[in-house]
């Protein structure tokens, strides 16, 4: 990966400013308001702002990932994708910059909530932090999958609807924001075939919780392997239509 | 790192045979053969639907040819892009948010081999003084020349421009035929699309006249210009044999339409005095330089040309 070209990608991706409120001042400032008043409640015995925080840092490094996607359709729609054709860039590497710059951010993200959590007396310990941040980077590759895919999909005007209302769906039904159809019944099923519901649960590693059971690993498995097929599809139909 | 100003050589330019291209049921580039060699200017003219862009397309490797082969440099398109040799301002494109122009130079400059140095790159397309800032707050002809900045960036041998003063108002335009014409001299190949004849006539040294999918012409660009330059005159004359109208001075062809006559002039002030020498009575009289598809499908000689004038 040539480090100019990525250092530009970056730089670009933190003057994005809708991009950078959402994924970083938005969950950390929704963070210290609502975990801030509720410190010294429990939630299903995790504290109530280890639970927050997990919640926060799903829906952050979600719309990391997911702007990703915002970034392909502007960049598709201004004709910057056969500009770079001819240059030697492969749509390869244009897709692994993109996705780089996206776990970057995501990264940036969960750091900053680490400190704010910090602050506000999470429990952090090297080892759950370290293990919640690789389960939570490895639950985000189905969310770098479905950002390729609506960047192929989507022209820029569509897409931001779809990002806000889709992830905050994604969100509410993974148990971001709190908990969600308890621990039985069909609304926790569902909540589980979700991917955020695993990002959510990576989260509550801080609290001393297991890594993903099997489900969770078959479920976020499945979704990166429909979703990068999804991706790979449009995309070779993006590049052959030129 | 190489100096911009070092030239690779090459014995063999741009070469495409045979090359076709349809989109659904348009042929849009009909059969093709054309060898440009190393450090020519060659316009390619021709309205709009002619296929310029289309052969454009194909000599980047945007588009596939149906049939035919395309060579750059002795590469295919893929492999002279791949070595930084082709720089190329597409017709349409918006430049990359959220960066200097600066920046987005060197950023772009990172991708190839053997950059120019930015601050060469800004200087030789003359914009030093919007180079810090924002690329989404330029003009719409200070876009242009940043892309024609992007263009030259690697540095390249063949220089390719797709109608690239469309957007530009009459004195960017200038400085912009200015800075090509200075990369030009360098020694580069350049071929650029333009359905202005004064443009290719001004730049190129050779004109390629594209209609319909086909080169119509191609020659030193002063003979073309004596070609497709042509005007003509419309009035009514009834009753006048084509015959004597096409022996008047100055006239090419003539041709009848009703009650009027239509004459294709090389040269239309001797054909009028003509006209209103022998013919006194000639009435509703128009004199007008033929639009480049008028004086396309004269060359060609095509049955159509009615329907579409």
């Amino acid at each position: 990966m040539n480090p100019t070209y990525l250092r530009y990608e970056l730089i670009r991706s933190v003057r994005n400013k809708r991009a950078f409120i959402f994924s970083l001042i938005f969950p950390l400032v929704l963070f210290y308001v609502v975990a801030g008043a509720n410190r010294h409640i429990k939630l299903d015995d995790i504290p109530f702002p280890t639970y927050y925080l997990a919640g926060m840092a799903s829906f952050g490094t979600m719309v990391a990932m997911t702007s990703v996607g915002a970034r392909i359709a502007a960049e598709r729609q201004a004709g910057w994708n056969r500009q770079l054709r001819l240059t030697p860039l492969s749509t390869r590497a244009y897709m692994r910059a993109k996705v780089l710059t996206g776990y970057l951010t995501a990264l940036v993200t969960l750091i900053l909530l680490f400190i704010a959590g910090a602050t506000l007396g999470v429990h952090l310990t090297t080892t759950n932090v370290l293990r919640m941040t690789e389960l939570v980077l490895l639950g985000l590759i189905p969310f770098a999958a479905l950002g390729i895919l609506m960047g192929h999909l989507f022209t820029p005007d569509s897409i931001g609807p779809f990002i806000g209302g889709g992830v905050s769906l994604l969100a509410l039904l993974g148990g971001a924001y709190g908990p969600i159809g308890g621990t039985h019944g069909a609304l926790h099923v569902i909540s589980q075939v979700t991917p955020t519901y695993w990002l959510v649960q990576a989260g509550h590693t801080l609290a001393g919780g297991q890594t993903w059971s099997m489900q969770g690993w078959v479920t976020v498995g499945a979704w990166a392997v429909v979703l990068a097929a999804l991706a790979a599809r449009a995309f070779r139909r993006d590049t052959a239509r030129v | 790192m190489t100096t911009a100003t070092e030239l690779r050589t090459y014995t063999a330019g741009i070469r495409l045979q045979s090359l076709s291209k349809s989109y659904g049921p348009v042929l849009a580039v009909d059969g093709i053969d054309l060898t440009i060699a190393p450090g020519e200017t060659v316009a390619l003219l021709g309205p709009n639907g002619a296929g310029k862009s289309t052969t454009i397309d194909m000599i980047l490797g945007l588009a596939k040819p149906d049939t035919g082969a395309v060579q750059v440099f002795g590469m295919t398109p893929s492999e002279a892009i791949a070595q930084g040799a082709i720089g190329a301002m597409l017709q349409t494109g918006q430049l990359l948010r959220d960066l200097s122009v600066r920046e987005l130079i060197a950023m772009m400059a990172s991708l190839y081999p053997n950059p120019m140095g930015v601050d060469e790159v800004l200087s030789v397309t003359g914009i030093e003084d919007i180079a810090d800032r924002r690329t989404q707050k330029l003009s719409g002809g200070q876009t242009q020349r940043v892309r024609s900045a992007i263009a030259l960036v690697s540095n390249p041998d063949l220089l390719i421009l797709d109608e690239p003063t469309v957007a530009m108002d009459v004195e960017v335009r200038r400085e912009f035929w200015t800075s090509m014409r200075e990369f030009a001299s360098r020694g580069k190949t350049v071929v650029f699309a333009t359905h202005y004849l004064e443009e290719a006539d001004a730049y190129a040294d050779r004109i390629v006249l594209m209609a319909r999918g086909r080169i119509v012409a191609d020659g030193p660009a002063t003979e073309i210009k004596a070609t497709v330059g042509l005007r003509t005159i419309k009035a009514t004359l009834p009753n006048v044999p084509v015959e004597t109208l096409t022996q008047l001075e100055g006239v090419q062809t003539a041709e009848l339409r009703g009650e009027a006559v239509v004459l294709h002039c090389t040269n239309s002030d001797a054909a009028i005095r003509a006209v209103l020498r022998d013919f006194p009575t000639a009435s509703d009289i128009e004199i007008a330089g033929a639009g480049l598809e008028e004086a396309f499908l004269l060359l060609t000689g095509d049955e159509k040309s009615e329907e579409l004038s």
